[in-house]
Formats: C-alpha cells, sequence, structure tokens
C-alpha cells in the first residue's frame, strides 16, 4: 500500500514538473515582451512618437492576451479530440518560435512600419500558444491528480506565471548588468528572446517522454471522446451557463488582480514613478521569491475549506487596498517636493546639445543628480528647444525627473507593498485551476475551462496595462485614475461570485 | 439567495448595454478632443479595439442576466449528468 502511495506521488510529481517547466517557458517568453515595453516601442516606432509609442507597444503586447480565448478554443478543441499531450506539444512549438522570431526583427529604422506589424504577428501567434496551453497543462495535472489533493497539486501550476515573470526579470536585469544600459537598448534586448529558444528545446524533450492523462486515456478506449467540444461546451445552455459564472464570478476578477499586482505595479513604479529600472526591477524580483510559495499554500488551503471565499477575499482586499498602495508610491517617490526641504547635495551638470528629430531645432539637455538628505537619488534633466525662427515663441524650459532611487525605509516598504499585491495574486490564483477543472465534464473540460480562463485572465487581466495608462493619460485624470479599471472589475466579480458561485468541491473529475 | 440571484439578474441585463453606451460616448469625446493627424488615428484605432472587444463579453454580461433572471443558477449541477 504505502508503496503504490509512493509510486502515485512520484507520477504526480514527474508530471507537474513536465507540464510546470512548459508552462514556466511559455510565460517567460509571453512576458519578456511587456517587460521591455518601452524599448521595444523605441525600436518598433518613429523616435518622435513619444508616449504613444508606449501605448501602441502595449497595445500589441494586449493583443497577444487578446487571442487567447481564441487559442483557448482551436487548442482546447484539439486537446479534447485528440488528447492533452500532443496538443501542448504544439503549443510549446508554437510559442518558442515566435519569441525566438521577435529577436530576429529588424527595427522600424530600418525597415518602417512592416516592424511593428511583424511583430504585431507573432505576437498573435503568441497569445494563441497561449491560449492553449494552461488549460492544456491544468487539466493533465488535476486528472493525474488524487482525489482531496487537487488544489494542492494543480497550484503548482499556477506558480509558473509568476515564475516565468521572475526568470523574465532576472534575464533582463543580468543581461543589461552585464552589457550596460546603452548596448542593451540598441540590440541588447534582443538575447533574453533568443535565449528562450534554448529552455523550449529543454522542455520539448521532457514533454515528448511524457504519457497521456489516464482519464483521457480511458474515455478514448471507451469511445467516449466528444465528437464536437465547442458545440457541446457553449451551445449546451446547463454548460454554458457554467462558463458565464466562471468568467463573471471568477476568473474576471482573478485576472485583473493578476495583471494589477504583479504587472501594473511595475510599470507603475517605473513609468509613473520615475523608479530606476533595475530598482523597480528588484522591487518585483523581492516580492515575488517571498510571494510565491503562497500560491502552494492557498491551493492546499483550497482542498478544506473550498476555492470560492479564498478567490474573493484575494479580489475584495484588492478592491480595498489598491488606492492607499498606488499613493503610497506616489508619495514616497514624490522627489520634486522633496528636495525642497531635504536636498543635501547636487552633481555638476552634465551638457548635452543635440537636434530635435526632423526639425532643424537645436536640443539642449541639461542633467544633474541630486541627493537627498534620506539617501534617495535621482536625476533631473532640463531640456531646452532653441529654434532658429527668432520670432517663434519661445518655449518654456522642459523639466524631466528620471531614475529615482528610494531610501532604505520606503524601498523596504515598497517591497512590502508589491509582496502584499502579489500576495493577493497567489489567493485569487492559486485555487483557480482545480475550481475551473471541478466544473466542466472529462469530455469537454479543456476547452470549457479554457475559454473562461483565457477571457478572464488575458483580455481583463491583460488589457489593465493598456487601458490603466490609457485613463491615466485622460485631460484630468490623476496618475491614480487608471486603477479603477481593476477596481471595478475585481468589485463586480466579487458580487458575482458570492452570490452565484458554490463552495463545494467536486471530489470526482473522472466523470 | 435564490431572489437575490434573478433581481440582480436584471441588474447584468442592463448593465450590458450601459457600458457599451459608455463606451462609445467616451470613445467620441476622446477621439474629438485628439488633435488632427496620427494622434486622432491612433485614438481611433485604441477605442476601436477596446469597443470590439467588450461588446461580446457584454452580450455575454446580458445572457448571465437573462439565465440568472430565469433561475438557472437557483442549483448548480452536483454532477455531469446534469450538464
Amino acid at each position: 500500500m504505502r508503496s503504490t502511495e509512493s509510486n502515485v506521488t512520484q507520477s504526480i510529481t514527474q508530471v507537474i514538473a513536465a507540464s510546470s517547466l512548459g508552462t514556466l517557458i511559455e510565460w517567460y517568453d509571453f512576458y519578456i515582451f511587456g517587460s521591455l515595453a518601452v524599448i521595444i516601442g523605441q525600436q518598433l516606432f518613429p523616435s518622435d512618437a513619444g508616449a504613444s509609442a508606449l501605448i501602441n507597444t502595449l497595445a500589441i503586447f494586449a493583443a497577444g492576451f487578446i487571442v487567447r480565448p481564441f487559442g483557448a478554443l482551436v487548442f482546447g478543441r484539439l486537446g479534447d479530440l485528440i488528447g492533452r499531450k500532443y496538443t501542448f506539444l504544439l503549443t510549446l512549438v508554437l510559442m518558442g518560435g515566435s519569441t525566438f522570431l521577435i529577436g530576429l526583427i529588424p527595427s522600424y529604422s530600418s525597415i518602417g512600419y512592416a516592424a511593428p506589424i511583424l511583430v504585431l504577428i507573432l505576437r498573435l501567434v503568441q497569445g494563441l500558444a497561449l491560449g492553449g496551453e494552461y488549460g492544456g497543462a491544468a487539466t493533465y495535472v488535476a486528472e493525474h491528480a488524487p482525489v482531496g489533493r487537487r488544489g494542492f497539486f494543480t497550484s503548482w501550476i499556477q506558480t509558473t506565471a509568476t515564475l516565468g515573470l521572475f526568470l523574465s526579470l532576472g534575464v533582463i536585469v543580468l543581461t543589461k548588468n552585464i552589457m550596460g544600459a546603452e548596448k542593451f537598448a540598441d540590440w541588447g534586448w534582443r538575447i533574453p528572446f533568443l535565449v528562450s529558444i534554448l529552455l523550449v528545446v529543454v522542455s520539448i524533450y521532457i514533454r515528448m517522454k511524457m504519457h497521456e492523462s489516464p482519464v483521457f486515456s480511458k474515455l478514448k478506449a471507451e469511445g467516449k471522446v466528444s465528437a464536437n467540444p465547442l458545440k457541446e461546451s457553449f451551445q449546451k445552455r446547463a454548460n454554458f451557463k457554467m462558463v458565464l459564472v466562471a468568467l463573471f464570478g471568477a476568473t474576471m476578477g482573478q485576472g485583473v488582480v493578476w495583471y494589477t499586482g504583479q504587472f501594473y505595479a511595475q510599470s507603475f513604479l517605473e513609468n509613473t514613478c520615475k523608479l530606476d529600472f533595475n530598482e523597480s526591477r528588484y522591487i518585483l524580483l523581492w516580492a515575488i521569491v517571498f510571494a510565491t510559495p503562497f500560491f502552494v499554500v492557498f491551493g492546499s488551503w483550497s482542498d478544506k475549506v473550498g476555492r470560492k471565499w479564498i478567490m474573493l477575499t484575494g479580489m475584495l482586499l484588492g478592491v480595498l487596498c489598491y488606492r492607499p498602495i498606488y499613493q503610497y508610491f506616489l508619495d514616497a517617490t514624490n522627489v520634486t517636493e522633496m528636495q525642497k526641504t531635504m536636498l543635501l547635495s547636487e552633481s555638476e551638470p552634465v551638457i548635452e546639445r543635440g537636434l530635435v528629430p526632423d526639425k532643424a531645432d537645436s536640443l539642449i539637455t541639461t542633467t544633474v543628480t541630486k541627493t537627498l538628505t534620506n539617501g534617495m537619488t535621482f536625476k533631473e534633466s532640463k531640456v531646452e528647444v532653441i529654434t532658429e525662427d527668432v520670432l517663434a515663441e519661445v518655449p518654456a524650459v522642459q523639466t524631466v525627473i528620471k531614475d529615482v532611487t528610494l531610501s532604505r525605509e520606503s524601498y523596504i516598504m515598497v517591497i512590502l507593498l508589491v509582496f502584499f499585491q502579489v500576495v493577493l495574486v497567489t489567493m485569487v490564483y492559486g485555487p483557480i485551476a482545480a475550481f475551473l477543472v471541478e466544473l466542466f465534464p472529462t469530455q469537454i473540460r479543456y476547452t470549457s475551462m479554457s475559454l473562461p480562463y483565457h477571457i478572464g485572465n488575458g483580455v481583463f487581466g491583460g488589457l489593465v496595462p493598456f487601458i490603466a495608462t490609457l485613463i491615466a493619460s485622460f485631460q484630468g485624470s490623476t496618475p491614480l485614475s487608471g486603477l479603477w479599471y481593476p477596481i471595478g472589475i475585481a468589485a463586480l466579480s466579487f458580487v458575482i461570485g458570492a452570490v452565484y458561485i458554490d463552495n463545494r468541491r467536486d471530489e470526482n473529475v473522472m466523470d | 439567495m435564490s431572489g437575490l440571484k434573478k433581481i440582480l439578474g436584471l441588474l447584468w441585463i442592463a448593465l450590458g448595454p450601459v457600458i457599451i453606451v459608455f463606451l462609445f460616448m467616451q470613445a467620441a469625446d476622446k477621439i474629438g478632443e485628439a488633435a488632427e493627424g496620427i494622434a486622432r488615428t491612433n485614438t481611433t484605432l485604441q477605442w476601436a479595439i477596446i469597443i470590439l472587444i467588450f461588446i461580446p463579453i457584454c452580450t455575454g454580461l446580458v445572457i448571465f442576466g437573462y439565465y440568472a433572471w430565469k433561475g438557472e443558477y437557483d442549483h448548480l449541477p452536483e454532477s455531469s449528468e446534469e450538464l
């Protein structure tokens, strides 16, 4: 008896390892694009595009999320027809190949608008592949997991999204530190994309050795495989209503909490608070390291107390805490105000002269590095345009703050606040694979669970950086205005989930 | 609880079209505010993407509300036979 139990544990450990590695790499591939949005925007769009280059790059990033539901439909259908193993082997190849090719695309200065169009196409392929990947991995692990421990075992798959982000940040920081900022912005940003091909080859090798899910194999042997999983999933009212409640009551809120805590936080610290490139990434890295074990804690806990209230508590805490947290980020980095009373020293000015792109006007940038009494440092650049036209209105000198580094106290506090947001992510995300798997029958599980997951996670969540940045750019808005999008969606999902979702766990996923 | 589920169903039915109308109004407002040329093209493109994405989702919300109003969520399935 003991030996059989040990064999089961060993086999599920291998299943989790193989599934997780592939999923981790897919997330890594997906996130390096988002993490490098600013640099990629400079490479893909005209040099004078300014803020719209970032918004357009985030739109291309978001496009990868938008097509995920279609990937879920295409690959979910394949998974329910031919099996889990071969389907998510295919998604891995598509993902790895397209990431590698993004690393090879020439910049806007070489091929013009063909550059963003090619990247957009490859992002769409990435999104389709990821849409097929997650449902397969979660279903595959859940169908191997013993009864009563499904939440615990599937939560390992859930860690991969965060670990993929961690890996992508780590590779980016390492590459940039080795090469230097200038070379990295010029061509070094391509390395994290190119490196992914090695990881994908290893993962394909491991996945080739895996066996088909026992539940699906049994279904196939009995000739009970669904003839048309799409029709059964979405035309059958009884099943479609479960797809809708999964979307509006769980995955929609989970998606926005995920992307606010792990993605918007970093984007906000870097773009709005003007934190130093490395500093904003180190903050997220520390927060992720300490918070990642909570995926397994909450996944395992959901086996005992049910999935519903753990997920909904995560959403509610997000709704209540996001504004005070981001207000702290703004206050802690408001160096313009702080320097009025806390300026300690100022470096010698560095003067750079150049030309306004496509014009004959001169550009003079004067940069000083300032240190405050609390240990904070930042660069302040005054940008002045000298026009050739003597009659032209004299433009105001523009002051730009960048590369802010925090005081020790603020640094620790910001890490704690990002850590708290990632813990909320683990609450909403840890139990969700088991929750979705238990909602649908084996025959159409891959298809049925993939669609609400990817609309919730990909569309609602993936649009957080894009929509929040867009809202914050409206006239009259404040830097915190963008938060109304995730807060509103999470609040709506909380209400729907609280009223319509059941807290019971289905012990039988073999049906 | 069943009564609450049904009443809220009406709210979800109404919320779908309200969101779409709100998005169209915002789009018209922001596109109008954008400067002529590339800025206006970008703004139009961004709002077209947002509206295209949210129309089917809001349709789903209306269907969800309709099911809730009809009492379809009063009892959730307990096995695959019920699906």
